[in-house]
């Protein structure tokens, strides 16, 4: 008993920390963020400035390119690397720290309940936020989005925020319903497709964002608020990089589906009873299909699908946030 | 990585009509030429636009049943909330809110879906089987406005070359086919439609498994108590629900005996979880028909019990305290368990006996158990503290009818287990008029004021809350869920891709090779593709990069 409740004591204590570290890791991201509004446009891709300055005889499809490329070796040449330059590593660095931080909490959390930690809505919560910032570094060693920063972290700070302020539930057991391995299939791969559709959702945002700007420059406006967004990339390379993340999401929320229907056969007799949560968890998988298909209508650009991405994720929110808390069905087991 | 190689340029001579429709809106259209085709792509627009507008009202059509009460989860809700709202509810009612999956306007717009998507899904398998069967599309005049173009000059033959490559494509899966001397044509990634056909009929095919499960299965509900047993057939149910093509003669005939049903509860004081339940087990002993062996087998909530092709579910559990009542006449007229189901916190129970044959006065017995009682409350009445049976009580009021009268049935029928009807009956009152409150510990007997009898609580029983189905598509359904997560899973990430090669020799033993691909939709893997493939030629050592490749290859070609 001694011991469970120390390691109780102990996730707390790591999920506080976790939390003051991901506000440092806001705050450079932030920083690095306004730091790349502030460079040349197209420093943020120096692979090609090289590319392009290794063989300056512009090839055939290269034109439009080295234009502007010149005009940033000459900018980067001349200016000497700014401090901001850091923020970005060291908001990584941090983001690293406190997922590590919320690791430890998330496993001592499971040690002292001997169970899998997400019984109730504080575990959904915080093992959820987990896998979003986990998901985030695993893309972010396969390529550059560090952009995308501010808008993963932020959300894990709120989420953590309102598991320790509002959804907070002492470690214990679990009710019998519950008591089963296809509760750990059903709940992971839930886990981390939301993960996913919470990085699709902030690209599509970030998409739409600087679509508007494109074309406010593009009938002569300069675009006066919003600088960060020079250094991200266009509004089209936005949406494939959205397009990405959804198709992985969707079919494991496909699967999840199915996983939930298996247990609840499992549980209640019946593979699909329409309950609150049920429902919600149709209607996401019904969305975002929507989105699959807008996406290929044609004649639709990428931006009418990144509304239905966006409803895609309101749902997703709503089912956990929403469905979880004020409604009853046989998925009541929130502990709130 | 450039981002305008990945979109097929035009003029690429590529005939894509084979190809599934709906690239991204910046593909220019292939040349298509015939009206037909123009007419094939417009209907497919249509198609999809609507397919898309269904998919959105589907989900809009869903979220009602969440956010009112549903009949076939929670009828007594339903009653309440038309109760609580005379003017609206009716109409929603009217409107099939509380029955919003089976309603009208949820099926029409599902059903229409399903007739759109099978518009849709036949003429694209049909498409999709004739591509499976033609050649890939003859190389195109020019490879170097394709994405990924290379061209190298390495040692050896053209048509030596040729072979070599085509060898490489095919043990790359890709499909072969070479229209003239000096080029290849080649196409893999025909599973990707092929998986999208798949995931489209599968929605079908469960759609069709839902169906028919609701046609040849059947589900029942019944209480048992530790000791007492149950056979498979109508009347030992207490509801029975079959399917229209159900012949309940003919259901199978398995039986079992609830030997003990074990619970455990979170004890630990203080703790904010105390007394939420931590184990429900049933003890059976089971026979899969009269006269065959039987087994013990335990059940527990995520563990039913499988039996004759059906499932038995343990669903709850609750308290019978074993009664025995005299009437006036001291007679025995009543003994057994008596289910109470929990009505409240900590499994505050409610339950009614109907004592019909107490003589000379019928008696009518409701009140509450307390598993572990815990005093009065002023508002709610006798309270449990802790759901096991730690102090166990009866609170009890009792009614009595006059001498002689039957007042528990109405035209011989009598009326439900669970409530008692006290139109006809007189409460038994206190000697000071109260009226009569019996507390009941067990093994205790009272003797009921007026010479009405005596009441004994001999003790407690748990019993468990069954539900039974049988759902023979279960397995079909399942299936056919398994086969969309498949075929949507190679539909977002097979790729459909083609490649050409072309080949000259220079006239001096060395060949001049042009590769370059196309692919549909997202994928900007084809300059990496090519270059692999370029790759695997003997004397192509690495050999530069794409576009500024395209200096180096000069270069090489000058030596
Ligand atoms: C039950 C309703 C439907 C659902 C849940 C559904 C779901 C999906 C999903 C998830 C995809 C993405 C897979 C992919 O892109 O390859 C898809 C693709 C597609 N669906 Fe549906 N669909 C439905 C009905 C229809 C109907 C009625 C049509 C007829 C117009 C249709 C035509 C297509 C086409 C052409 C694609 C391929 C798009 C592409 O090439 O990217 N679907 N569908």
């Amino acid at each position: 008993m001694a011991v469970e409740e120390t390691l109780a004591h102990a996730s707390n204590v790591l999920v506080y920390s976790a939390m003051a570290v991901y506000t440092g890791a806001l705050g450079a991201f932030a920083l690095d963020l306004a730091g790349r509004g502030a460079r040349p446009v197209a420093a943020a891709v120096p692979e090609r400035a090289v590319v392009v300055a290794a063989a300056p005889v512009g090839g055939p499809d290269s034109g439009a390119r080295s234009g502007s490329a010149g005009s940033v070796e000459a900018a980067t040449a001349q200016a000497p690397r700014p401090r901001w330059a850091n923020a970005g590593g060291i908001a990584v660095s941090l983001t690293w720290l406190a997922f590590l931080l919320q690791l430890a909490a998330v496993v001592a959390r499971g040690i002292s309940a001997g169970r899998a930690p997400w019984g109730n809505m504080y575990e959904f919560a915080v093992t959820g936020s987990l896998v979003v910032t986990g998901a985030f570094l695993v893309v972010l060693r396969r390529r550059d989005v560090r952009y995308l920063g501010t808008f993963v972290v932020g959300p894990v700070l709120l989420t953590l925020g309102l598991a320790v302020a509002v959804l907070y539930t002492p470690s214990a057991g679990l009710v019998p319903a519950l008591q089963s391995y296809w509760l750990l299939i059903h709940v992971t791969v839930a886990f981390v497709a939301s993960a996913l559709f919470t990085l699709g959702f902030s690209t599509s945002i970030l998409q739409l964002v600087q679509h508007r700007r494109e074309r406010a420059r593009a009938v002569g406006r300069e675009p006066r608020r919003g600088r960060f967004m020079e250094a991200l990339p266009p509004s089209d390379e936005l949406e494939r990089s959205a397009y990405r993340l959804h198709v992985v999401a969707f079919p494991l929320w496909t699967f999840t589906v199915i996983a939930g229907a298996i247990w609840a056969e499992h549980a209640w007799g019946r593979y699909w009873n329409w309950d609150p949560k049920e429902v919600w968890s149709f209607v996401i998988w019904v969305v975002y299909a929507g989105y699959l298909h807008a996406r290929s209508t044609r004649g639709w650009d990428g931006r009418r699908a990144a509304w239905f991405a966006i409803a895609g994720y309101a749902c997703v929110l709503f089912n956990f946030l929403v469905v979880n808390i004020f409604f009853v069905g046989f998925h009541s087991y929130s502990g709130v | 990585m450039s981002t305008t190689s990945e979109r097929p340029a035009s003029g690429a001579g590529a005939d894509v009509d084979d190809v599934r429709p709906g690239p991204p809106p910046e593909v220019r259209l292939p040349p298509l030429g015939t009206v037909g085709t123009l007419r094939w792509a417009w209907r497919q627009l249509m198609s999809m636009r609507t397919a898309l507008l269904l998919l959105l009202l589907l989900a809009v059509a869903a979220v009602p049943g969440s956010l009112l009460p549903q009949r076939r989860i929670n009828p007594a809700q339903v009653q309440q909330f038309l109760a609580d709202h005379p003017g609206y509810a009716g109409w929603l009612d009217r409107l099939g809110f509380f029955d919003v999956y089976s309603s009208v306007w949820f099926s029409a717009i599902y059903l229409l879906l399903f007739v759109s998507l099978v518009g849709c899904v036949l003429p694209r398998t049909r498409a999709h089987l004739r591509a499976l069967r033609t050649p890939p599309p003859r190389t195109p005049r020019r490879l170097d406005r394709l994405p990924g173009h290379r061209r190298i000059t390495v040692p050896g033959a053209p048509d030596a070359v040729l072979g070599e490559l085509a060898v490489t494509l095919r043990r790359r899966r890709y499909r072969v086919a070479r229209h003239d001397e000096s080029s290849l044509s080649a196409e893999r990634g025909y599973l990707g439609e092929t998986g999208n056909l798949a995931f489209h009929v599968s929605l079908l095919a469960l759609l069709a498994g839902v169906a028919a499960g609701s046609l040849f299965g059947y589900s029942g509900q019944v209480l048992v108590v530790e000791g007492q047993s149950f056979s498979n057939s109508v009347p030992y149910y207490d509801s029975f629900t079959p399917g229209t093509r159900v012949d309940t003669g003919s259901i199978a005939p398995f039986s079992f005996t609830l030997d003990r049903m074990r619970v455990r509860f979170d004890a630990q004081d203080g703790g904010s979880q105390f007394g939420a339940p931590r184990q429900f087990d049933a003890d059976l002993t089971v026979r899969n028909a009269p006269g065959e062996s039987a087994r013990a087998v335990t059940i527990s909530p995520n563990h039913p019990l499988d039996v004759g092709g059906a499932r038995a579910f343990l669903v709850g559990n609750g308290y019978a305290p074993v009664l025995t009542i005299r009437g006036g006449d001291g007679t025995v007229a009543f003994s057994g368990a008596v289910p109470f189901l929990p009505i409240g916190g900590n499994y505050k129970s409610l339950g009614v006996v109907k004592v019909p044959y107490a003589k000379p006065r019928q008696i009518g017995i409701t009140g509450f158990l307390l598993p572990t009682f815990g005093g009065f409350d002023p508002q709610k009445g006798p309270v449990s503290i802790f759901p096991d049976a730690a102090l166990p009580r009866l609170a009890l009021g009792v009614f009595v009818s006059r001498p002689g009268e039957d007042a528990m049935t109405t035209n011989g029928v009598p009326t439900s287990v669970y409530a008692l009807d006290v139109s006809r009956l007189t409460p038994l009152k206190e000697a000071d008029g109260d009226q009569l409150r019996l507390l009941l510990q067990p093994d205790q007997t009272v003797t009921l004021p007026d010479g009405a009898g005596t009441v004994t609580f001999d003790g407690l029983r748990r019993y468990a809350a069954f539900d039974v189905r049988y759902d023979p598509s279960k397995v079909w359904v399942l299936a056919a869920a398994l086969t969309a997560l498949a075929g949507v899973t190679a539909s977002l990430f097979v790729r459909r891709r083609r490649l050409w090669v072309r080949v000259s020799g220079t006239g001096e033993g060395r060949t001049v090779v042009e590769v370059a691909g196309l692919s549909r939709g997202e994928d900007a893997g084809i300059p990496a593709e090519v270059r692999s493939v370029v790759a695997t030629l003997r004397g192509a050592a690495d050999d530069g990069v794409d576009a500024a490749g395209e200096r180096r290859t000069q270069r090489v070609e000058r030596e």
